[in-house]
This record gives structure tokens, C-alpha cells and sequence, in this order.
């Protein structure tokens, strides 16, 4: 590839991508510096979706941050709450019944699967396929309607407590999930069959936006990005929480880097998931889906408290200080999405345009997640 | 010369493999419903806006203006007024106002409500041209709804 570097500025030219454009899923702005086709800069500028989700946590009481919780990733909603209550509970020091926990991971692995279809029907979508999207929502709705039967709401779930709970899953979404984990084995090999080993995509993704192992230490790229250029980094195996030390699983890695190697990681993630559904409804044990004496208003006694989940995107952390007073002193999230964005200048150097947007494609990123 | 050919009727293949799920998908039942002729019925968990509870034996709202619920709100979106009736023990509610406007539906409102005065309703057709049709009273509707 031919890369104008350093040339003369009336030879380039600027192209904004965004802060509106189907590609980059939200209000992310790209300024990108054209040779012709080619990338000679990219700079992602981020701040269109504010929201101070890090301020609000100083001024509300500890119970009244948690829906903000789901409104980060508002696809992997699960996971940030459970990263949250998990921070509280450590700095109040509750313990979270077994069942409650058993529920926190069927629910939160469901959501993956969830979060990992969006991004499987929009990354084609950004590629030029439509079909596969409308299968990828087909047995998407089947979760999110799992989902609204027991919490509610399709999207910004808030389904934990500090303790356990919002209230306890019925006979139907346990059967309804029995039946759904059935059902989406065969659909994961439909998938195969309809898109992976689809040549125009093989094409597409194969050695394209490559990201080397060290590029991923760099930036602290997490998630399926990191898997895909060969490390095994997986919070829920390196820093078991919950009580996904008691299931088997393995994590998915590819060592090649390139799109196609984090489109695989994120295929081979579903059927993981659906391994540790199955395996956390077997196990399902019985019992009270709220610890007892959790008081009403949490005042944890004063430190530095620090949670990670794995979340759909990745590693996601909640550091809270608390000074033992009903709202917290400061509440730092530490989101996937920022990460995996920031090495997007560096790869994207040199590439031509539309393989650029699969690279951000495969990224799988979330505005809001990196606004927060 | 063979590896180029491989690639071709292997691409090839992969293409009409493919098009096989397409095709045997037209033969499968439709998963979408025809809204707005059809709509679906919510779960009974579902949380749309809140709605004040009326007592059966009495036939007024249960809540009786305690404010728990206004300060449990993230986004001091519920405003409660009540006073004290002649003869009665407690306070009763005469305005129960809600901006649905700041609302985001966490439910934080009845969850805190220990004597279960508010719930949610099932409504979700929701739309409006008019903003202040959001700032509702939910005590006057359920005056109105008994009336």
C-alpha cells in the first residue's frame, strides 16, 4: 500500500465521517485525512453523547446511580450493573446469595449473546450484507423478550441489586431459556453456513486492519479485540467473579488480528455462552434471591473499592471511593469501548476507506460506552 | 492454475449455500407482528409509567402522600402533595404530579413504596405532539378513572 506520508496538505484532504453516519453507530466523529483513498490520519473525536455518567455518581445516593448503570452499554446493560453492585457489594461488604449469583450469570450471558447479535447484524450491515441482520434480530427478540418477562424492560435492564436481585426468575424464563439454548445451537451453524464461509465476506475481512498483540498492551484493548490477535485475556477466567469459576468454558482466541480473527472470537463466543447457560440452569440451586439486612440506605465505610466484569466489549471496571457517606465520593468506569477506539488511529494508517470501516466494524464499539 | 480454480467454485459454492438459507427461510412462518393491527400483550412485569393504587375496600388511592417515593427518584421526577382530611387518621394524597418527561422507568419510585401505593402500568402507546401532556397527575386520573 502506497501511504503519503508526510505529504504536502493541498495533496490530502479532509473527510469528516460523522457525528452522523450509519457506520459509526452513533455520534462518533472521525476526522479523516485522505491520500485519494488511502487513511494518512484518523482521529476519532469522541464528546457528541456526554453525559456525565461519572459526575451524576457524586450527587446521587448509591441506589440511584444503578439505572445509569444500564445506560452506558446500553447493549451489554447487564454486565455494567452487575460490575457496579459488585464494586458496592465488596465496599459494603454484603454477600450475595447462590441462586442470586447463578441468575446474574444466565442473565448477563444471555445479554452477550444478545449484544453480540446487534453487533453481528450492524458489522454486516456496515459491510454491505442486510439479511443477516434481520436473522440476528429474529433470535435476538427471543432474548430480550426473556429478559422483559422477568426485569421489565428490553434494554436498561437495572435487574440487580445491591444483594441479590430485583425478584426471582419464574418457571417460564427458566424453560423459556432451556428452550431458546436449544434453538440457537442449529442457528449458530445456520450462521456459519449463511455468512462466515461466505467468500465476498472472507474477502472483506481476511488480513484486513491487522492489530498486533502489542498494539492491544499499548492501548488496553480488552474483549474480543484482544482475543483476536492472540491473547487470552478474559476477566471471567483471569479474575474469576461470581461464580464463573464453577462452569467450564473455554475462551476463544485467534491469534491472526486481523477482522475476520475478532468476527470468529465473537461467533465462537455465542456458543460459549450458550455452554454456560446450560451448565448455570442445571446447577440452578434453590434458596432467597436477596441477602438479609441490606440496609436501605448503604453507607460503606470509607476506601477505594475496584470491580471488573468481562462485558460484551470487554473488560469493563468500577473503581468507587467511598467516605462512609450515602452518596459516593467519586465512581471511575473504566469502559471497553474507550480502549478499543483509541487503537483505531494508529491501525487504521494507511488503509483504504471502506476496509477501515470494517476494522471499526470489528471493533464493535458503542458510542455511549465511550461518552459516557 | 488449480489454486485460482478451487477458489472460484469453492467461492461459488459458498454463495449458493447461502442463498439455501435465504430461500428456505420464505417457506418458514412470518416472526413479525402487523402493528398496529396486531400489538403484542406486555409481561406482567412490565414497567411502563407508574399508576397510584386504589384501595378496594375504600375506593381511594392507598398512598397517603409519605414522599418516599419523591426522594427515592433519581431524577426528581414525582412531586406529592397531601393533607389531612376531616375525621381522618393519616394524610391523604391531593396531587400525585409525575414528569414523564425526566422519567427513564427504573422503577427506584416502587420499589421504595412500602405500603405498594404505585405500580406500573401497561401502557406503552405513549406518544404525544404535545409536551405537557407528559406532566401528568396521577391522582386526578385515578379520580377521573373512578368517576
Amino acid at each position: 500500500m502506497a501511504v503519503a506520508q508526510g505529504k504536502a496538505p493541498n495533496e490530502t484532504f479532509v473527510l469528516n465521517l460523522g457525528p452522523q453516519h450509519p457506520a459509526t453507530h452513533g455520534v462518533l466523529r472521525v476526522k479523516l485525512t485522505m491520500d485519494g483513498e488511502y487513511i494518512t490520519r484518523a482521529e476519532p473525536v469522541p464528546g457528541y453523547i456526554h453525559r456525565m455518567q461519572e459526575k451524576m455518581g457524586e450527587n446521587r445516593t448509591w441506589a440511584q446511580y444503578l439505572p445509569n448503570t444500564s445506560r452506558i452499554d446500553y447493549l451489554s446493560a447487564m454486565a455494567y450493573t452487575h460490575g457496579y453492585v459488585g464494586a458496592v457489594e465488596r465496599a459494603a461488604g454484603i454477600q450475595v446469595p447462590p441462586r442470586a449469583e447463578y441468575v446474574r450469570v444466565i442473565t448477563s450471558e444471555l445479554n452477550r449473546i444478545s449484544s453480540h447479535l446487534v453487533w453481528f447484524g450492524a458489522f454486516l450491515l456496515d459491510l454491505g450484507g442486510f439479511t443477516p441482520l434481520l436473522y440476528a434480530f429474529d433470535d435476538r427478540e427471543k432474548i430480550l423478550d426473556l429478559l422483559e418477562g422477568i426485569t421489565g424492560s428490553r434494554l436498561t435492564y437495572s435487574y440487580y441489586r445491591f444483594g441479590g436481585l430485583y425478584n426471582d426468575v419464574d418457571e417460564d424464563f427458566l424453560g423459556g431459556t432451556r428452550e431458546f439454548v436449544a434453538q440457537m445451537r442449529p442457528r449458530l451453524g445456520m450462521y456459519r453456513t449463511l455468512v462466515t464461509e461466505n467468500i465476498i465476506l472472507r474477502k472483506r475481512l481476511e488480513g484486513i486492519g491487522v492489530i498486533t498483540p502489542e498494539q492491544c498492551r499499548k492501548y488496553g484493548a480488552t474483549g474480543p479485540v484482544i482475543r483476536g490477535s492472540g491473547i487470552a485475556y478474559d476477566v471471567r477466567k483471569v479474575e474469576p467473579y461470581s461464580v464463573y469459576a464453577d462452569f467450564e468454558f473455554d475462551i476463544p482466541v485467534f491469534p491472526e488480528g486481523d477482522s475476520m480473527a475478532r468476527y470468529l472470537v465473537r461467533m465462537e463466543e455465542m456458543g460459549q455462552s450458550l455452554r454456560i447457560i446450560e451448565q448455570a440452569l442445571a446447577k440452578l440451586p434453590d434458596g432467597p434471591v436477596m441477602a438479609e439486612k441490606v440496609p436501605r440506605v448503604l453507607k460503606p465505610p470509607a476506601g477505594d473499592y475496584c470491580y471488573a466484569v468481562e462485558a460484551a466489549r470487554g473488560r469493563f471496571a468500577v473503581l468507587v471511593v467511598s467516605d462512609n457517606k450515602e452518596m459516593a465520593y467519586r465512581i471511575k468506569l473504566r469502559t471497553p469501548s474507550f480502549s478499543n477506539l483509541s487503537l483505531f488511529e494508529e491501525v487504521s494508517q494507511g488503509m483504504m476507506l471502506p476496509d477501515a470501516l470494517a476494522l471499526m466494524g470489528s471493533l464493535d464499539l458503542v458510542i455511549p460506552d465511550i461518552d459516557r | 492454475m488449480k489454486q485460482p480454480l478451487r477458489d472460484i467454485v469453492g467461492g461459488f459454492y459458498s454463495l449458493l449455500s447461502g442463498m439455501r438459507v435465504t430461500i428456505a427461510q420464505f417457506f418458514k412462518p412470518s416472526v413479525t407482528v402487523h402493528y398496529p393491527h396486531e400489538s403484542l400483550q406486555m409481561p406482567a412485569r412490565f414497567r411502563g409509567h407508574i399508576e397510584l393504587v386504589r384501595d378496594p375496600a375504600t375506593g381511594k388511592a392507598v398512598c397517603f402522600a409519605c414522599k418516599v417515593c419523591e426522594k427515592s427518584c433519581p431524577s426528581d421526577c414525582i412531586t406529592v402533595e397531601g393533607a389531612k382530611l376531616e375525621g381522618a387518621k393519616r394524610k391523604s394524597v391531593t396531587q400525585f404530579r409525575l414528569d414523564f418527561t425526566k422519567c427513564s422507568l427504573c422503577g427506584s419510585c416502587v420499589e421504595a413504596c412500602k405500603s405498594n401505593a404505585i405500580r406500573f402500568s401497561r401502557q406503552y402507546n405513549l406518544a404525544s405532539t404535545n409536551k405537557d401532556e407528559f406532566v401528568m397527575d396521577l391522582f386526578k386520573r385515578l379520580e377521573a378513572e373512578g368517576q
